[in-house]
C-alpha cells in the first residue's frame, strides 16, 4: 500500500474517531487522534495478522495490544476498516449493547481485541505473556504493544520491564505513545517520567525514538529497525513523540481533550478539519 | 455406623499442590507456572525442576506475574501462578479483575499460607479476606480444599477445569484424612463426610478436619450433627446444601477466615434465599490476627473444634427457644 493511501485511511480514522466519540457524547479524542498514524501503519503496512477469522490465540500471526486501552476510538476504526468487524458497527461504540466497549473488552466478543484493558498498567504484562507463548509455541511472529507515557506512572510497567529484560523476551516491541499529556496536565508537572529513554535502556531495552511520530514513512522506517533488532536477546521499546490530538488544531498538545466530547460547535470546526477521504461509517 | 476419618499422617496442603502440579503438567503439556520468589515455600521447584523450559521466575513482582499469565492463557497454555495467598489476591485484586477474569482467561491462582496457620509471620501474611475477594468476582472458581490429599486432587482438577481458578491452601501440616484418590471429590459439588440428623457443620479447608472431631465428640453426648465439606466455595452447590437447610434447624459454618464475605456468608445466603434459618458461624470476627504457632492462634481465635462445639450448643439452644 502507498503513503498516500496510508495517509488517506488514517486522515479517515481520525474523522471515525472523532464522530464516534461525538455520537457516544464521551471518549477520549486526544489519545485517539495522537496515535492514529502508529495504529495504521501497524494494521495496514507492518503487521502480518489475519483479520478473519479472528483467533484469539493470535498463533502464526503479528499481534497487537493496546495497554492504553481509552484511546480505543481510533483503534477500533482501524481494527474495522481492515477487516476485523463491519465498519457500520462503528456508530455503536459505548452505546448499550455493542461490542465496542467504552475500554477494550473481549467480554462481548469484538473481534481483534484479546484482553481486556483500560485499567492502566496491565497490556504490557499480557503482551509478554503471549510473546513467551509465542517462543513455547516456535512461532516467529512478533507482539506489539502501546502504552501512554501517563500509563508510565504504574508500578506494574516497571515490574514488566525489569520482567521482560530478565526473560530476554525479544519478539516484543513496545512503543510509549509519548505526547507528554494526562489527565491532570502535562507528565513533567503531574509525575514526571523524563529520562524516559535513559529509564528503557538502563531497564535492559533496545530502545529506539521515533521523533517523526506522525509520519507514516518514519513510523514504517522504526517499525522495521525495531523486527531487524529483535531476535537478539532483548525487548525492544520504541518511544514515539506524539502529538495529543494531532488533526484537530484546537485538540492538539492541550490536555483538557483527554476524556471529553467536543459540543456541537467544536464537532463542527473539527470535523471541517477532517474531511471524509473515506466512506463514513 | 458412621464413618471414622483417620489422619494417616500430618501433611502440608502445599504440598499436596505440588505434587498435583507435577502430575497434571505430565498429562499436560499446556501447562505453564509462575512463581514470584517464593517457588520452595509454594512448593513449585519440583515443577521447575521437571519442567525448566515451562516454569517462569517472576520475581516479587505478583501484579506483573498475573499479566504474564493472562498473556500465556491468550495462547492457549494453562498457568499456575503461586505465591502466598495476601499477595495472590489483595495486591493483585485489579489485574485478577480485568486481565484474568474480565478478559476470561483460563488462569490458575494457587494461594499458599492462607488464613491464621500461616503462624509466626503474623498478620501481615496471614490473609483472612482472599475467599471474599475471589468469590465476587464473575466467572472465578474458588476451591479451598481439607487436606493435602485432596488439595492434590483440586490441583488436578483446576488444571482441567475451564476457566479461572483459585485454589486456597495452607503452610502446616495438618492431618491428612481423605482417600487418596477420593472419587467423591468434584469441583462444585458438596461432601458428606459424616450424615446426621441432629445438626450440621459446613466446614471448609482446614476446619474440616476440626469439624469431625466436634462431630465425634458430640456423638459421645447421643447427638449426630453431620459434617459437610464445602471446598468448592464458588460455584456453591445450592442444591446440595438447601437439602440439610430442609432437614435441619441446626446449622453452623466453619471457615479460617474472617466471619464476612466467606463460608457463613454463603450458606446464610442460601438460608435467606430458600430456607430460612438461623447460622452460627465459626470465623475470625473482624480482627486481625497475630505471631504464633498454628494451633495457639486457632485457639485464641476461636477456630478450634471446641469452638465448634459451642456454636452447635448455640444453636441447638436457639432451636429450643
Amino acid at each position: 500500500m502507498s503513503i498516500e493511501e496510508l495517509e488517506k485511511i488514517a486522515a479517515q480514522v481520525r474523522r471515525d474517531a472523532i464522530r464516534m466519540i461525538y455520537l457516544a457524547q464521551s471518549g477520549h479524542p486526544g489519545g485517539a487522534l495522537g496515535a492514529t498514524d502508529i495504529f495504521v501503519a501497524l494494521y495496514f503496512a507492518h503487521m502480518k495478522h489475519r483479520p478473519q477469522p479472528f483467533s484469539m490465540d493470535g498463533q502464526g500471526e503479528d499481534v497487537f495490544i493496546l495497554s492504553n486501552g481509552h484511546i480505543c476510538a481510533a483503534w477500533y476504526a482501524v481494527l474495522a476498516r481492515s477487516g476485523y468487524f463491519p465498519i457500520e458497527e462503528l456508530k455503536t461504540f459505548r452505546q448499550i449493547n455493542s461490542r465496542l466497549q467504552g475500554h477494550p473488552a473481549t467480554k462481548e466478543k469484538l473481534p481483534g481485541v484479546r484482553v481486556a484493558t483500560g485499567s492502566l498498567g496491565q497490556g504490557l504484562s499480557v503482551a509478554i505473556g503471549i510473546a513467551l507463548g509465542k517462543k513455547l509455541r516456535k512461532d516467529p511472529h512478533h507482539v506489539y504493544v502501546m502504552i501512554g507515557d501517563g500509563e508510565c506512572n504504574e508500578g506494574q510497567i516497571w515490574e514488566a520491564a525489569l520482567f521482560a529484560a530478565h526473560h530476554q523476551v525479544d519478539n516484543l516491541i513496545a512503543i510509549i505513545d509519548r505526547n507528554y499529556k494526562q489527565i491532570d496536565g502535562d507528565t513533567r508537572e503531574v509525575l514526571n517520567t523524563d529520562p524516559l529513554e535513559e529509564k528503557w535502556r538502563a531497564f535492559g531495552w533496545e530502545t529506539l525514538s521515533l521523533h517523526e511520530a506522525h509520519s507514516l514513512p518514519a513510523i514504517l522506517s522504526v517499525l522495521r529497525e525495531a523486527v531487524s533488532l529483535s531476535g537478539k536477546g532483548k525487548p525492544i521499546m520504541i518511544i514515539a513523540y506524539t502529538t495529543m490530538g494531532k488533526g484537530v488544531d484546537f485538540m492538539e498538545n492541550d490536555y483538557r481533550w483527554h476524556g471529553k466530547s467536543p459540543g456541537p460547535v467544536e464537532y463542527e470546526r473539527a470535523l471541517a478539519q477532517l474531511p471524509a477521504t473515506l466512506q463514513d461509517f | 455406623m458412621r464413618p471414622r476419618f483417620v489422619d494417616s499422617g500430618a501433611k502440608d496442603t502445599r504440598s499436596g499442590f505440588g505434587a498435583g502440579l507435577v502430575e497434571a503438567a505430565q498429562k499436560d503439556s499446556r501447562i505453564v507456572a509462575l512463581a514470584a520468589d517464593l517457588t520452595a515455600s509454594v512448593k513449585m521447584d519440583a515443577f521447575a525442576k521437571q519442567f525448566p523450559e515451562r516454569f517462569f521466575q517472576a520475581g516479587v513482582s505478583e501484579a506483573n506475574m498475573i499479566g504474564v499469565a493472562a498473556g500465556l492463557a491468550t495462547v492457549g497454555f494453562i498457568p499456575f501462578v503461586g505465591t502466598f495467598a495476601n499477595f495472590a489476591t489483595g495486591r493483585v485484586y485489579d489485574q485478577i479483575r480485568q486481565s484474568v477474569c474480565y478478559s476470561g482467561k483460563n488462569v490458575k491462582i494457587a494461594a499458599s499460607h492462607a488464613g491464621l496457620t500461616l503462624g509466626e509471620d503474623g498478620a501481615t501474611h496471614q490473609m483472612l479476606e482472599d475467599i471474599g475477594l475471589m468469590r465476587g468476582l464473575p466467572g472465578m472458581t474458588v476451591i479451598s480444599p481439607c487436606d493435602y490429599n485432596q488439595t492434590r486432587l483440586a490441583t488436578l482438577a483446576a488444571a482441567q477445569w475451564e476457566g479461572p481458578v483459585y485454589l486456597r491452601f495452607g503452610r502446616p501440616p495438618v492431618p491428612n484424612f481423605t482417600p487418596v484418590d477420593d472419587p467423591t471429590f468434584e469441583i462444585g459439588k458438596i461432601q458428606v463426610l459424616l450424615p446426621g440428623s441432629d445438626g450440621v457443620i459446613f466446614a471448609t479447608g482446614h476446619m474440616v478436619w476440626h469439624a469431625l472431631q466436634a462431630a465425634y465428640a458430640l456423638e459421645s453426648k447421643g447427638l449426630f450433627i453431620a459434617v459437610i465439606n464445602v471446598h468448592t466455595l464458588k460455584p456453591i452447590d445450592e442444591m446440595g446444601i438447601v437439602e440439610w437447610l430442609e432437614r435441619t434447624p441446626v446449622i453452623v459454618t466453619a471457615e479460617e477466615h474472617q466471619v464476612h464475605n466467606g463460608l457463613g456468608d454463603i450458606i446464610s445466603h442460601l438460608a435467606t434465599k430458600y430456607r430460612p434459618r438461623f447460622v452460627e458461624r465459626v470465623a475470625v470476627q473482624d480482627t486481625f490476627g497475630e505471631s504464633g504457632k498454628p494451633d495457639e492462634l486457632l485457639q485464641k481465635y476461636g477456630l478450634t473444634a471446641s469452638h465448634i462445639i459451642a456454636a452447635v450448643e448455640r444453636a441447638l439452644k436457639r432451636q429450643d427457644r
